[in-house]
């Protein structure tokens, strides 16, 4: 007998008096976790099949169904934990790296949850948001030192700026990763909100061009999809160096994804592997960066700003002060912390820094250099709440990517399995029965409500600290305490610690 | 153990008030240490001071560097960088009179200066930066050593005590002079340094100022890229820092400036006509860092007069009034007619709309 040593992950339970064999989970679950047994004439479950993204879960109209952890144990052992015992016999099974998909799950320190916000008290008062107005618009681009006036009208206009309404964008997911049902989602959210949403480097589908008031269009080492049209149709070009998942290694959409729409929007033959080069190939060096983000300019005669994407890796201050003297007009962090469509688990797992930590220490450096107020800073990978916002913005960030968070607006569970193509949620899948459970208007709608959400809760706070417009916030390390940080921790986030 | 100003921050309430005669007619300090002395209630006797313009006529067009030394020995290490650094007129003590309640005075002189012209042609400076430098240097890295002010023919007065008792003990009635505005500080804390009392001041440039601002550190922290040190991190030496950066390096117009420091509201900004909108929206999107956040109202001084202005949203008092060549802002309406009775016109000053008050003849402070 051969055994391959695999177990479930996950175990289903399915309460037989509220069950009704109605095979809803059945056609609902593509992994093929629920079977219709004929001969029984009842619906049965293959655990090893389950992902525990609850789809099954939400659609049974009995509620008979649950997903708990598979209730087998190994000999309790520190050092050999069920993950590494596990992941040793899939590779042993197949000689190939370990796949994950979102970002990584492992229990690194949490930053945000180690920094607590300040409230005014008698001296200062606190605004009401009800009762004053609270302003969160946020301009992206190059800033002058200051402004030419001349018989007191502005003599100079100011370099091209992305005007945000809330400091929360949608983050970089290609149309491939992502279904159109999602992209569409969010392109629509964006604009109605006032803020801007980023096609990833899956090039934007004809469809989408409406929306280019509110798209930023990314230009990675893959090149997928880029052309002039493309260039013109967003508000701002955004050079993907890294990504927080996966620094310093490229990206791989496998043919099966690669359907007539993807394609053609990435301008590949359908069916074909797409895949990024971990470098881009004209971009050895920081001059070089400085070539592209010219050539782009050049292309676009200087009419939008160019954003450029790192990865959080140890060198980051240095890097992102490169990046603004060549010419970038935003710079974007992404943190270890951020998602994927798919990467190398031992990738996701152990390479970069925690963004608060990149966003501090480049923030503080380029402040050190007199060129902070030149660009402008972007964080993504991790944001998970409004108060995550507040705080990357007291830490010296202009505004925030959400990645993950978005898709857990439009049903994203979390289950990690992004790269099988599979998702039963329409997401991070190009199957046509899977992406028609994603409608745009409804997943429009909920991202929407998430901005606005984040957004009230982002007024509350600060007219709470004595604030009324964002950019009293932005840096002010002051309205931030530690809390449990060792003194390095503390210097590095430049921030003092609770009862300080 | 008491903190100082520069070791720890410490927010204060306060008084203020300013009288200016715009024809440049020169009068004694009494009244501006009435109408001060009127808001004793809103000190608690940690902090007063004065700002005098027109004072030193007969030294007008040197540097008045006031300053505090806390002994003899860091007078005479700060004299050598004085010494290097300019050329001095005239030093001496400043005067005081001995007032019971006025205790722990520091070492008080004021010098009458020009820059040495071969250290300011090494330098490659401007003649106003090359003094602000040196005084920001002496406030940071000599010990014991505060510059009170370094404007021309102008000088700061200030201690530790109720205002109007700081008056007596400088003799400002014996002062005249066309400009004066006065403090009167609560600090939160318990500070017991002359340093930190206001107006704080650099160059022509003096700051009087009740309030708390919200937005400290993300001002701070944009002025430090353009070299200034906020050493005493109080909110009146960033607001002075601001008002330099804005209006004499970057020699940006008054009401841009206004502007920057308290914006209009975007729902205003959408009403106004296309030119003046974009004007005011650059400004915002440029100069955002510098909106100072929070309730505060101040009155700038210089050698051409003085502009008062509150937060956006007016979360502080402050009152203006005119007679004749006369210009009143005070906190309390009660500390104007202290001293002027029947003014031709008095009025609540509006959040974020400055009280310009300006020489006969000057356009631009």
């Amino acid at each position: 007998m051969n055994i391959d040593f695999r177990t479930p992950e996950y175990t289903i339970h399915r309460a037989g008096e509220r069950c009704t064999n109605c095979r809803i989970c059945v056609r609902q679950c593509a992994n093929e976790a629920h079977l219709w047994d004929e001969k029984q004439k009842k619906v049965l479950a293959d655990d090893i099949k389950c992902v525990n993204c609850h789809r099954c879960v939400l659609t049974c109209p009995t509620r008979a169904l649950s997903i708990s952890s598979y209730p087998l144990e190994f000999k309790p052992n520190a050092h050999w934990t069920p993950h590494y015992i596990t992941s040793i016999f899939k590779q042993a099974s197949s000689g190939a790296m370990l796949l994950a998909g979102m970002g990584t799950d492992k229990p690194y320190p949490v930053y945000w949850d180690h920094l607590l916000i300040n409230a005014s008290q008698v001296t200062n008062p606190s605004i009401d948001p009800l009762r004053e107005p609270m302003e969160l618009k946020t301009f992206l681009g190059r800033k002058p030192d200051s402004l030419k006036i001349e018989n007191g009208e502005l003599a100079e206009k100011l370099p091209p700026q992305l005007e945000l309404e809330t400091p929360i964008m949608f983050a970089a997911m290609s149309f491939g990763a992502i279904s159109l049902n999602a992209m569409t989602s969010l392109a629509i959210a964006a604009e109605k909100m006032g803020t801007f949403y980023n096609t990833g480097e899956g090039g934007l589908h004809s469809s989408l061009y409406k929306y280019g008031k509110n798209t930023i269009v990314q230009v990675a080492s893959g090149r997928f999809g880029v052309h002039t049209d493309y260039l013109w149709a967003g508000s701002a070009i955004e050079i993907k160096i890294g990504q927080g998942a996966k620094p310093g290694i490229g990206g791989h959409l496998p043919g099966e994804k690669v359907g007539l729409d993807v394609s053609l929007t990435r301008m590949i033959p359908e069916g074909s592997d797409a895949i990024s080069p971990a470098p881009h190939h004209d971009i050895y060096s920081i001059e070089d960066l400085r070539q592209l983000i010219y050539s782009l300019k050049e292309a676009t005669d200087y009419s939008k700003p160019v954003a450029v994407k790192i990865a959080a890796v140890h060198n980051i201050a240095a890097i992102a002060s490169g990046a603004a003297r060549a010419g970038a007009d935003i710079i974007v962090i992404d943190g270890f912390r951020g998602g994927t469509g798919a990467a190398p688990l031992r990738t996701r797992d152990n390479v970069g820094i925690p963004i608060e930590l990149a966003l501090a220490a480049v923030d503080s450096r380029l402040r050190s250099e007199s060129i902070r107020h030149q660009v402008s800073l972007v964080v993504a990978g991790s944001i998970r709440c409004s108060s995550d916002v507040i705080k990357a913005i007291a830490l010296g960030a202009d505004a925030c990517y959400i990645g993950s968070a978005a898709l857990m607006a439009l049903g994203c569970h979390m289950c990690q399995k992004c790269y099988t193509g599979k998702c039963n949620w329409g997401i991070a899948t190009q199957n046509p029965s899977l992406t028609k459970r994603l409608d745009p208007v409804v997943g429009a709608e909920r991202a929407a409500n998430l901005l606005k959400a984040w957004s009230h809760e982002i007024k509350e706070m600060l007219g709470g600290m004595g604030i009324n417009a964002l950019e009293s916030l932005r840096g002010n390390r002051l309205m931030l305490r530690g809390i449990g940080l060792t003194e390095k921790e503390l210097s590095i986030l430049g921030v003092k610690h609770a009862g300080e | 153990m008491q903190f100082r100003e520069g070791q720890v921050r410490i927010p204060s309430g306060c008084a203020i008030s300013g009288i200016m005669n715009r024809k440049g007619n020169l009068f004694s300090g009494n009244d501006i240490i009435k109408s001060i002395a009127l808001m004793h209630d809103r000190s608690n006797g940690l902090g007063g001071g004065f700002a005098a313009y027109g004072i030193y006529p007969e030294y007008a067009d040197f540097y008045a560097i006031h300053m505090f030394y806390e002994s003899g020995a860091c007078r005479e290490t700060t004299e050598t960088f004085l010494n290097e650094h300019f050329e001095i007129e005239i030093g001496g003590k400043i005067p005081t009179r001995k007032v019971a309640s006025v205790t722990n005075a520091p070492i008080i002189w004021r010098y009458f200066v020009q820059p040495k012209p071969d250290r300011l042609l090494q330098s490659g400076l401007e003649v106003d930066e090359y003094v602000a430098q040196c005084v920001m240097r002496i406030n940071s890295e000599y010990s014991g050593a505060f510059v009170v002010s370094s404007g021309k023919n102008m000088g700061a007065f200030k201690g530790v005590g109720y205002p109007e008792d700081m008056g007596e003990f400088y003799k400002l009635d014996t002062y005249k002079g066309y400009l004066w505005t006065a403090h009167g500080r609560f600090p939160t804390n318990t500070p017991g340094w002359w340093g930190g009392a206001h107006p704080f001041t650099l160059l022509d440039w003096s700051i009087v100022h009740n309030g708390e601002i919200s937005s400290y550190d993300a001002n701070r922290r944009y002025l430090e890229m353009f070299g200034y040190k906020c050493s005493l991190q109080t909110d009146t030496e960033a607001i002075t820092y601001i008002f330099d950066l804005l209006l004499r390096k970057h020699n940006l117009p008054l009401d841009v400036v206004v502007t920057a420091m308290a914006a209009p509201f975007w729902s205003a900004i959408e009403r106004m006509e296309p030119e003046k909108r974009e004007l005011v929206k650059s400004i915002r999107t440029v100069f955002g860092p510098l909106l100072v956040n929070g309730p505060f109202s101040i009155i700038l001084g210089s050698r051409k007069g003085f502009v008062a202005l509150n937060d956006r949203i007016k979360l502080r008092a402050l009152v203006a009034a005119e007679k004749g060549d006369y210009v009143y802002v005070a906190s309390e309406e009660s500390a104007i007619r202290e001293v002027c009775p029947q003014p031709d016109k008095v009025w609540a000053v509006a959040g974020g709309e400055p009280v310009i008050a300006m020489l006969e003849g000057v356009d631009q402070l």
